[in-house]
């Protein structure tokens, strides 16, 4: 389970998150949306401790991820990110890739390794690419390739940053579809996006943030067909 | 007809100076790229606020003329009664001195390696070693490798400084022999041509490798 509690953020004189309040239970899809800079992507970073935090909590399976001793790298084997820009390592192959961190983070053998590899790989359409480069695919075959890298880490929560955002729109769907299998398996999800469809189909629940607030969380149909928060209704009237 | 009074023992003569200039700048670049990733990983680990004092003695190395430093940095060692040979000399001078430039070379190419992709490689659970080992270390590289290749070859160059300390290397050689036989062209084509015997494998080295590395960027 994911717990955060009066969680706030700044960026210098920035507020980036100012008070966010939030439970994810084991297997939920939570989705959340909301216009640029409203710290969605901010919230995602913290989670996994590549932000810290100003005040508040944060805790994952009972550990505080904030909190002094707490060892992120360990924390950050079961909390698994994709980010927009995927960020592939370009002197690796595909397979090298996914490959890289079991071996070194989970001390996995080479054939263990490669085993889990081609099988999260395989798992999101990439079989035919193991020995290809990544500045060889195409973005959404290299944001396939992101997301097959942080399953390979057999992660209990996957966190998702916009990761159609930087896509044509083309290959958005490939993604989509991706995250629509992980869903279905019951893999606990935090997924920022801006894509309104996907987000009412797989979600359990949507979150809408504005200015750093949690403006307004419900079960998609409900926030979609029936928005309370007035920036809800006018960030979805101007998202139709 | 080209006559000659050069002999096959000279030319043995400048082939032992040769070895002399590819000894002095093997070791000198050795310790000085060793010297370079060590300071360049301070460089950025600690920001300039704290790497301010090794920014500026690097600086000081990079700024004087190399000759000066060698003259110096001789004279110390006599004043501290140190007892160094000029080869043990003038390796310690061209090491510091091709530390200082390889240093910003380590600096830039680490900076060139995306955030972003660190900032993943963190994110898989990797620690900060793993990160520059694994992640960093060869992106930095490839990134770094025109321009120290570049360096290793000035540095053969002005190795040849390291005469004013006595040192017979591969121009000392030749300014002996010229003065022996008076055949100063000569003798200086034929130092010129090994100075590119011993560079262009280098400098072709460097090109092979950013090819290598190059279908996959």
């Amino acid at each position: 389970m994911i717990e955060i509690e009066n969680v706030h953020k700044s960026f210098g004189e920035l507020k980036v998150l100012k008070g966010i309040d939030l439970t994810v239970s084991k297997g939920e899809v939570l989705t959340v949306i909301g216009g640029s800079g409203s710290g969605k992507s901010t919230l995602l970073t913290c989670i996994n401790g590549l932000e810290p935090i100003d005040s508040g909590r944060i805790v994952v399976d009972g550990t505080d991820v904030h909190a002094r001793g707490t060892d992120l790298n360990k924390l950050r084997r079961k909390i698994g990110i994709v980010f927009q820009q995927w960020n592939a390592f370009p002197h690796l192959t595909v397979l090298e890739n996914v490959m890289l961190a079991p071996r070194k983070v989970l001390g996995l053998s080479k054939a263990e390794a490669e085993e889990t590899a081609v099988k999260q790989l395989t798992h999101v359409g990439l079989a035919e690419k193991l020995s290809v480069y990544p500045s060889r695919m195409s973005g959404g075959q290299q944001q396939r390739m992101a997301i097959a890298r942080a399953l390979a880490m057999s992660p209990e929560y996957m966190l998702f940053d916009e990761v159609t955002s930087a896509l044509d729109p083309m290959l958005v769907g490939e993604v989509l579809d991706t995250l629509r299998m992980l869903a279905s398996e019951g893999m606990t999800m935090i997924c920022v996006t801006h894509e309104m469809k996907f987000a009412r189909e797989v979600s359990d629940r949507v979150a809408f943030f504005h200015q750093g607030i949690m403006a307004e969380i419900a079960a998609p149909e409900q926030l979609f067909d029936a928005p309370q928060h007035p920036e809800t209704k006018k960030f979805l009237a101007a998202t139709h | 007809m080209f006559n000659t009074a050069l002999t096959w023992n000279d030319l043995l003569f400048l082939a032992q100076g040769a070895g002399m200039t590819l000894m002095v700048t093997a070791v000198s670049v050795a310790a000085g790229t060793v010297l370079g990733i060590v300071f360049g990983l301070i460089r950025v680990q600690c920001g300039p606020y704290w790497s301010a004092p090794l920014t500026f003695a690097l600086d000081v190395f990079r700024s004087v003329p190399l000759l000066i430093q060698l003259v110096l940095g001789n004279a110390l060692q006599s004043i501290m009664k140190l007892g160094w040979p000029p080869f043990t000399t003038s390796c310690v001078v061209l090491s510091l001195y091709t530390a200082a430039y390889c240093t910003e070379i380590v600096r830039g190419g680490i900076g060139a390696v995306p955030p972003t992709t660190r900032r993943a490689a963190r994110s898989l659970g990797m620690t900060w070693w793993q990160d520059m080992r694994y992640i960093v270390a060869p992106l930095a590289t490839r990134v770094s490798l025109p321009s120290w290749i570049g360096l290793t070859l000035g540095v053969m160059k002005d190795s040849a400084l390291v005469l004013w300390l006595g040192l017979i290397e591969l121009l000392r050689a030749s300014q002996i022999l010229v003065t022996r036989l008076q055949e100063p062209l000569f003798i200086l084509l034929i130092c010129g041509a090994i100075y590119f015997i011993i560079s262009f494998p280098i400098a072709r080295l460097g090109g092979y490798l950013e090819k290598r590395w190059s279908p996959n960027d």
